[in-house]
């Protein structure tokens, strides 16, 4: 299998604070990457550079072999045609309905007729289970909803790849499940490759194929989950098993704190 | 006292210096809006969605038009007013229709009718782009691949600077006529005789500068409320806070680049 995403040295700074500390891993194809990590350890930023959001200080990120990390701003937008996004918000558009947000890239990027475009919508609508709800707008639907209409808009021009900032976040044990399970199914049937930001642990071993761990900005693990559950290393081992004591520390001092902020030293 | 000297300064120089930093991106900004306007569609790309633009353009026209038609016969009444009872005392009450007529229409027609879009119109832009941002809606855009800038800015500052000159026009005539109404009614003037007065004094140019400058003040409210909407950080209370500077930061801009526009105005046709 080839890798469709290459992540060298990546490198991310948020003033004085170094938030991603040279990061490698590759994506294949079609696989599930799932990436790990505590709260703030930097999994939303290294989601948002990959993506372009953010631009990285340091580093390659290669998308189909080109890099995202210094294109221009057309070039970036030709990248960004080949993947999708899942929000963790959803971040559907609350003034278009339902089917206007999912039509919105077939209409942007495509010269299909409306009619085509109605029912490709259509069809997305169907494959994430919401037949029907084309004109309904986003404030009448619910949080899992949402979610869903927002996947079927990611994957409304056929991506090759789907990014998931966290897909369970917000919503009850059920609908996370079921959301993971489209995710699955998705993957599968439409063969492509996804990558998964999230810290829920269930969620993670269920969906992934591989695994990464992130640890203040470093990839502290990798492998597939089997290999993650029986990894020696003490910060996966203490992640995964959601212990309190062990090398992450979460009883901070406010020092401490300020310093992990700041950077370096802070005359308190 | 030379300490508290000092610290004046150094305050002084931070806020200018905040205040360069801003109109650096508010000049970026442009430039995109430049760019994206006319460059853009000559190099094959899409630039303005033209359904979003009549959207706007309805939105805002339906917004403000009510609005703008009770501020501005209110100051048309106003002016008849105020005038009448400066020229009482020159025995010139006639000529109040003229007066009314050309200071609507040079300055107060434009500039009010302006103040109250940037409340109206240029608020709820940077409320709805604002709240677009703090959802991601906006980062959700630029991953689609889809630029922020043609999709949310242009079609609006777009239907501001068609819907503002349109919106001044109506008011002018508005005004003048508020001004009518008080002038038969509460200073006792022939009708027919105001009327000659009002339209004998006005000269096309009273007309064009103070639409030109109606123009010009759109672009401003334009560019401020798509700016502060775009640069909001901080959810919901993000949103209040940079809805309250944009109009704030927009009637400032009216008020300080009309004085500039009259200036010009003043001189380059006397
Ligand atoms: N725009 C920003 N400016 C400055 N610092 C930021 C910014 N965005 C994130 N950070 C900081 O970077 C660090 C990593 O944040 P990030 O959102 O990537 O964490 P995360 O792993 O996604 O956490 P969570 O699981 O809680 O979402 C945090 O300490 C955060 O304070
Ligand atoms: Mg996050």
């Amino acid at each position: 299998m080839s890798a469709v995403i290459q992540v060298e040295n990546l490198q991310k700074w948020f003033g004085t604070r170094k938030i991603l500390d040279g990061i490698n891993f590759e994506v294949r194809e079609g696989e599930t990457l799932v990436i790990m990590g505590g709260s703030g350890c930097g999994k939303s930023t290294l989601l948002r550079t990959l993506v372009g959001l953010l631009q990285a200080d340091e580093g390659k990120v290669l998308i189909f072999g080109e890099d995202m990390a210094h294109a221009s701003e057309d070039k970036k937008n030709e990248i960004r045609k080949k993947f999708g996004m899942l929000f963790q918000g959803a971040a559907l558009f609350n003034s278009l309905t339902v089917g206007e947000n999912v039509a919105l890239p077939l209409k942007e990027h495509t010269s299909l007729d409306e009619e085509i475009i109605r029912i490709i919508v259509k069809v997305k609508l169907e494959l994430v289970g919401l037949t029907g709800f084309e004109s309904l707008k986003p404030y009448q639907i619910s949080g899992g909803m949402k979610k869903r209409v927002a996947l079927a808009r990611a994957i409304a021009l056929d991506p090759k790849i789907v990014f998931y900032d966290e897909p369970g976040a917000g919503l009850d044990p059920i609908t996370a499940r079921v959301i993971d399970h489209l995710l699955m199914d998705l993957t599968k049937k439409l063969r492509m490759t996804s990558v998964v930001v999230t810290h829920e642990m269930n969620s993670a071993f269920r969906i992934a194929d591989r695994m990464i761990m992130l640890h203040q900005g470093k990839v502290v693990g990798s492998g597939s989950p089997q290999e993650i559950k029986e990894s020696k290393d003490p910060y996966v081992q203490q992640f995964v098993r959601g212990e309190i004591n062990g090398p992450i520390s979460f009883k901070e001092t406010k020092e401490h704190y300020l310093k992990s902020i700041f950077g370096g030293d802070v005359g308190l | 006292m030379i300490a508290r000297l000092s610290h004046f300064l150094v305050t002084v120089g931070r806020n200018t210096q905040l205040l360069l930093i801003e109109v650096g991106r508010l000049s970026n900004l442009a430039r995109h809006f430049l760019y994206w306007t006319f460059a853009a569609p000559l190099a094959g790309k899409q630039g303005l969605r033209r359904h979003s633009f009549v959207q706007q353009l309805i939105f805002m026209g339906n917004e403000s038009v009510f609005i703008v038609f009770l501020v501005t016969a209110s100051v048309g009444a106003v002016l008849a007013l105020q005038a009448a009872y400066q020229l009482r005392q020159f025995g010139a009450v006639l000529y109040t229709g003229a007066l009314v007529s050309v200071s609507m229409t040079r300055e107060l027609g434009p500039i009010v009718t302006s103040i109250v879009i940037a409340g109206r119109v240029g608020a709820s832009i940077t409320a709805e782009i604002g709240t677009m941002k703090v959802q991601e809606e906006v980062d959700a855009l630029t991953t689609m691949g889809i630029p922020p800038v043609p999709f949310l800015v242009v079609p609006r500052i777009l239907a501001i600077a068609i819907m503002l000159p349109c919106l001044t026009a109506l008011g002018d005539l508005i005004g003048i006529f508020g001004g009518y109404l008080i002038g038969i009614s509460g200073l006792g003037l022939d009708s027919n005789l105001y009327l000659r007065q009002t339209f004998e004094a006005l000269i096309p140019k009273d007309i064009l500068t103070g639409i030109a400058k109606s123009f010009v003040f759109a672009i401003l409210i334009g560019l401020i409320s798509t700016y502060k909407g775009l640069s909001v950080e901080g959810g919901a209370e993000g949103v209040g806070r940079a809805t309250t500077e944009s109009v704030v930061l927009s009637i400032i801009a009216i008020i300080v680049s009309d004085c500039i526009c009259t200036g010009v105005f003043y001189y380059i046709f006397p």
